[in-house]
């Protein structure tokens, strides 16, 4: 072998590894790693006498074709890229018309979903006055549907799943009008937090395209949710702009602008704003960096030092925590936060690498969160042993339980984690897998409840 | 002999893990003893051995570290854990099924026998 070929070589490879790395798919250790074999297998070659280019050329055949390598890479490594749901895969004129298409599409479902709203009006149920209480209640009926119909035609689901997913919903509206419930009643608000869950996780069914056994789908999902909570926020924030100017301005020409928000802009934007926040979530994915992971980074820390701060607190001053009527539900939604965090730090993370400063912060985060928590239940289980259960105290006294077995299994697994025992799999797996639970939960509130509680 | 897509992906877990438990190894190298072990017989598409061995990483069975040896290029070695041992001796039981229902299958079916090379490749 000539000095000169040996250059070629060098060329050759260096040409290959650039054209690795255009691959988003493919990291920077994943292409190192295939160059070594790539390496050995052309030191083989020359070895029994072919030459420096020859050696190449099969060594790269062999490696097999780089679609189908970066697919298989995207597969097992879908949190790196769970944007890339549409994976490489065969460009074919169909796909490529599909997507032409998915434009209109969306358009077409927000303007289902913003029109809905308008329906009951047109049959005399006002959305300002005494009805109100009709709109809470089916207010997750009007997008999500068309949410749900949008995920069915984009991954091209069964009609079986069409099926299921048609008589979840009906199931929902059925739940949430059949039922004799006064506009005050406690279940009818329960109803109104609850089935929109319910429903959102029917959704869910429709964006893993009815894999819902799939443990890395569901992952996607909560991805998914993440992302979508910004965007919506985002959209919100827009919209909120967008209304102080219309009324500012219209107000300076002395006319009142402000019934057509209330009636037009604000519901029918913010329907329309659940199946566009979706869409810019899948269309938008590569543009952006996944902003839930990095405000989880953020936020962490953050949290662990107030709930710290808290607890330090308590012993401190000796003060009980005061159990009024809402703690349970302020602890609830502390609870939802610090899962919140731990889940999408989860859906970021890569799930080989070794065990860092950050997932001490967290494990600290969880583990306050839990004492903390524990401490407001025992304090709250002598109230209701005193007053009896009403269909509030229920409802957020179950979800607490839920939500600290959740953490607790958590910690434990993350104390594995940490001390090497066991593969942070495990972990994102427990999550996934809990979902069930949830759905469970939000069904019986939605569908049990008024009925446990003749309808209080 | 050409082995179908679905026997060589069925057979790569219990493949590796069975050459891990060996000892430590990198990718090339595993890939060269399944070559040596099948006779040539088994061809696996040499990049996709690589998001095998990440898989099995991430559910726990293998964990791998990157070595520079002296005067070698930095490589990436793989190892397997308790977790990967149980993982193959559970495959090494459900194989050990699959392979005496085959042969009872092919006792009972003496008509097929193993077919003859064809006179026309004989002759080559």
């Amino acid at each position: 072998m000539t000095v000169d070929s040996d250059d070629d070589l060098e060329g050759q490879i260096a040409e290959w590894r650039a054209y690795m790395h255009r691959r988003r798919e493919l990291h920077h250790t994943d292409a190192e790693e295939l160059e070594d074999h790539l390496r050995s297998r052309i030191t083989e070659l020359t070895g029994a006498g072919l030459r420096a280019d020859e050696a190449f050329l099969i060594a790269v055949k062999r490696m097999g074709s780089l679609d189908e390598l970066s697919r298989e890479f995207a597969r097992e490594h879908s949190e790196r890229l769970w944007k890339q749901l549409v994976l490489p895969a065969e460009p074919d004129a169909a796909a490529a018309a599909r997507s032409r298409r998915e434009l209109p599409v969306m358009v077409l479902c927000a303007a289902v979903a913003a029109l809905a709203i308008k329906v009951p009006g047109w049959f005399g149920l006002d959305l300002s006055g005494d009805d109100a209480g009709f709109y809470a209640r089916n207010v997750s009926l009007f997008a999500l549907p068309a949410l749900a119909a949008y995920f069915a035609w984009q991954r091209r689901v069964g009609l079986r799943v069409i099926g299921v997913l048609a008589a979840l919903f009906i199931l929902g509206a059925v739940a949430a009008n059949a039922y004799p419930l006064a506009g005050d009643s406690q279940t009818i608000v329960l109803t109104a937090i609850h089935l929109p869950l319910a429903l959102w996780l029917v959704v869910g069914v429709a964006y893993v395209g009815g894999d819902w056994r799939s443990g890395r789908r569901r992952m996607d999902f909560i991805r998914f949710t993440g992302e979508w909570l910004i965007y919506f926020v985002l959209i919100g924030l827009g919209g909120g702009v967008l209304t102080a100017f219309t009324v500012g301005t219209f107000d300076a020409i002395g006319l009142d602008a402000e019934g057509f928000i209330e009636s037009w802009l604000l519901p029918c934007g913010a329907m329309a704003a659940v199946i566009v926040s979706a869409w810019l979530v899948e269309a938008k994915q590569s543009v952006i960096e996944n902003m839930a992971p990095v405000l989880t980074r953020v936020f962490t820390p953050l949290f662990a030092a107030t709930l710290l701060a808290f607890l330090v607190a308590i012993i401190w001053t000796n003060n009980g925590i005061d159990v009024e009527r809402d703690v349970l539900i302020l602890f609830d939604l502390l609870l939802v936060v610090v899962l919140g965090l731990l889940l999408y730090a989860i859906s970021a993370r890569d799930l080989a690498a070794r065990p860092g400063l950050f997932d001490r912060v967290q494990l600290v985060l969880v583990l306050s969160a839990l004492i903390i928590d524990v401490m407001v239940l025992l304090a709250i289980t002598g109230r209701i042993t005193e007053w009896g259960f009403s269909p509030n105290k229920t409802a957020s006294l179950g979800e607490n339980l839920i939500l600290l077995t959740n953490l607790a299994w958590s910690a434990w697994l993350f104390l594995g984690f940490l001390r090497g025992r066991m593969p942070f799999a495990r972990l994102e797996h427990w999550q996934t897998r809990y979902m069930i639970v949830y759905a469970v939960w939000a069904w019986t509130v939605v569908l049990a409840f008024p009925l446990m509680f003749d309808f209080a | 002999m050409h082995i179908t897509k679905d026997l060589v992906a069925a057979s790569a877990t219990p493949l590796v893990l069975g050459i891990l438990a060996e000892g430590e190894s990198y990718g090339y190298a595993i890939l060269k003893q399944v070559n040596e072990l099948s006779g040539g017989r088994l061809e696996w598409t040499d990049g996709l051995l690589y998001p095998l061995l990440h898989r099995l990483e991430r559910l726990g069975h293998v964990e791998s570290a990157w070595e520079t040896p002296p005067g070698g290029r930095r490589r990436k070695y793989y190892r397997i854990t308790g977790q990967g041992r149980a993982e193959l001796a559970e495959q090494r039981r459900q194989w050990a099924a699959v392979v005496e229902a085959l042969r009872g299958v092919w006792s009972t079916t003496q008509s097929i026998k193993p077919i003859t090379a064809p006179a026309w490749e004989a002759a080559r």
